[in-house]
């Protein structure tokens, strides 16, 4: 029977990729699926492009690919990631560069077509409401300050690019799983049109495997939610991220590099296996909705699991977009005050700025007040126990303002304390630049109106 | 026998928007057993009102996973507008995992042996 190994690269803008290397060097990795983007990413890139129009794209793609592409070309390893982000041809112009000045080759593929910005009027037009998914309340209430709207595309187009010989599939907006089911499918013969249970049954296998695999180290025992147990993972520091070889039948097991740190067994793979699916009964994706219902994860021997009992139901006739649109500024302030009665100076400090903000008429939508070391954390579930007697204490002020000069005039309340306030004031953080805030709006568009408009595109290098 | 729910299970929680997601997961069957019975949606809803505000059964979704010996709550709006909209410096909403392993348990004295016995056993060999 025909297997194909798929190996996870990033789980976030920002990780680590040389867990990487030893998927490639030793654990015979086919493919390298990198997830770039969490939910929040759009809003960090659209503030890159703002300044920058031709950035958009995760900056983290080139200097990967410098250092993996050495190791996988010989291979024949392939690499499917949404590096892309907002910007996935600026991707692909930057990937294309550096190649070009290495002298190496490859063919790279660029899906657009999740970006719906610019196509709002003609969706709304076309009688989608994108009304909020949750609320249900009208898009028209933040229509004007949307900085972005892209649609989760599934596994097609990337298994298109990948038939069409692509060595490297940059993408945007895709559902984070597809980034793994599509090598499968193109590899494995499995069908995206599937309506039998046993089709959809397969999906539904692939769409688990990636799921696992898609937040790279929380497969493979690492941010192991637990009191002590966590301590047993071995290695966190060389950890290897997670392997699934998956056959034609939708067997798939789970397992990662040899001589790597980590841990993959029943108890780490299913805490990412639920992590953030909401109703595991209902896992949607574009390409198949997932019921963990049945699912087991069997050991099958040190760093060996087995997935079984994946099933799956028809995909929807929508796509899930997010938009993301401004909300106001946060500005924030960080003091630090030592013992004796550091709990108590801080709640001075807490009680003066309140009392700053009312005086000056600031208008603060929201305060948020933090006691770090204290229970930030854990708040009311937080031992106060030791709270009069602390050795010290970090107090955080964050302030929600629609102005961003508002903001901006915030953490100046504070450094006159430094003197004329509460004793032993021992550091103060926060003269730096306020962010900005941004709200999100999950909505469903009819597939064919977006799926219509998406493109693959080849260029060899 | 008093007991935090942190001495019989594990959990890992994320975002989902203004979506707070836990899974919660017992060491055995015994202790998946115990947990499904304790930990209603109202408990766990009264457990995190503070960041829901609603102590009300129906602001968490409880879903059971009997072969995966897992619980998964979802709380509604539980991050502040979500994470690029949060003041919180958890604005990822990782950390409520382990507000909800803080809770107290009262178990009956053999129940509360046999559970810990099982929790130090997965945990020896996993």
């Amino acid at each position: 029977m025909k297997t194909v190994r798929v190996a996870s690269g990033l789980g976030f803008y920002g990780d680590s990729w040389e867990p990487v290397k030893a998927a490639i060097e030793r654990g015979g990795a086919q493919y390298v699926c990198s997830d770039h983007l969490a939910e929040l990413t759009l809003a960090i890139l659209r503030k890159d492009m703002a300044r920058e129009p031709a950035a958009g794209f995760t900056r983290d793609l080139v200097p990967m690919l410098m250092s993996l592409w050495p190791l996988a070309q010989p291979r024949g390893v392939k690499f499917v990631l949404n590096a892309g982000g907002l910007n996935p041809q600026g991707a692909r112009d930057a990937l294309v560069a550096a190649f070009q000045a290495k002298g190496w080759h490859a063919r790279i593929a660029v899906v657009t077509g999740d970006a719906l910005l610019p196509r709002l009027d003609e969706l709304q037009a076309a009688g989608q409401t994108l009304a909020h998914l949750d609320t249900g309340a009208d898009i028209a209430s933040v229509r004007e300050r949307l900085v972005f709207a892209n649609a989760y595309l599934g596994a097609a187009p990337i298994a298109q690019a990948l038939a069409e010989g692509a060595d490297i599939v940059l993408t945007g907006r895709v559902a984070d799983a597809a980034l793994f089911l599509a090598p499968l499918v193109h590899e494995l013969g499995w069908s995206l049109q599937a309506s039998g249970p046993e089709g959809l049954d397969k999906l539904a296998q692939g769409l688990a495997v990636g799921h696992l695999l898609e937040c790279s180290g929380q497969g493979a025992g690492g941010n192991f939610g637990s009191a002590g147990a966590w301590a047993r993972v071995p290695d966190l520091t060389h950890i290897g991220y997670p392997i699934a070889e998956v056959g034609e039948d939708g067997s798939a097991l789970i397992t990662k590099a040899p001589d790597t740190g980590g841990r993959i067994s029943f108890h780490t793979l299913r805490q990412q296996l639920l992590y953030e699916v909401h109703d595991p009964r209902a896992y949607f994706s574009p390409d198949v909705v997932l019921d963990m219902g049945e699912l087991r994860l069997l050991d099958e021997g040190a760093d060996r699991v087995r997935l079984v009992g994946a099933r799956g139901h028809a995909r929807p006739e929508t796509l899930k977009l997010v938009a993301g649109y401004e909300d106001g500024w946060m500005a924030q302030a960080v003091v630090g005050f030592c013992w004796p009665d550091a709990l108590a100076k801080a709640e001075a400090v807490v009680a003066s700025v309140k009392q700053q903000l009312k005086e000056r008429r600031v208008p603060a939508r929201e305060l948020c007040v933090e006691h770090l070391g204290l229970d930030t954390f854990l708040g009311p579930h937080a031992d106060r126990s030791q709270a009069d007697e602390l050795n010290e204490l970090w107090l955080r002020m964050a302030v929600r303002c629609d102005d961003k000069r508002v903001a901006e005039a915030f953490p100046r309340l504070f450094p006159w304390m430094a003197l004329s306030g509460p004793p032993f004031m021992g550091g103060f953080h926060g003269v730096g630049a306020p962010s900005q805030l941004l709200g999100l709006w999950p909505a469903l568009v009819r597939r064919e109106l977006v799926e219509s408009q998406v493109t693959v595109s080849l260029t060899e290098v | 026998m008093k007991l935090r729910l942190a001495d019989i299970a594990h959990a890992r929680s994320g975002d989902k928007a203004d979506r707070a997601d836990i899974g919660l997961f017992a060491w055995d069957e015994a202790g998946y057993r115990v947990l499904a019975e304790l930990l209603t949606p109202e408990r766990v809803a009264a457990h995190f009102a503070h960041l829901t505000g609603s102590a009300e059964g129906s602001s968490v979704k409880r879903y059971t996973l009997p072969h995966l010996l897992a619980l998964k709550f979802v709380l509604e709006g539980a991050l502040s507008g979500g994470a690029a909209h949060s003041l919180r410096s958890d604005n990822l909403g990782k950390t409520i995992a382990a507000q909800l392993l803080r809770m107290p348990l009262e178990l009956p004295e053999e129940t509360a042996r046999t559970l810990l016995q099982g929790a130090r056993a997965a945990i020896e060999v996993f």
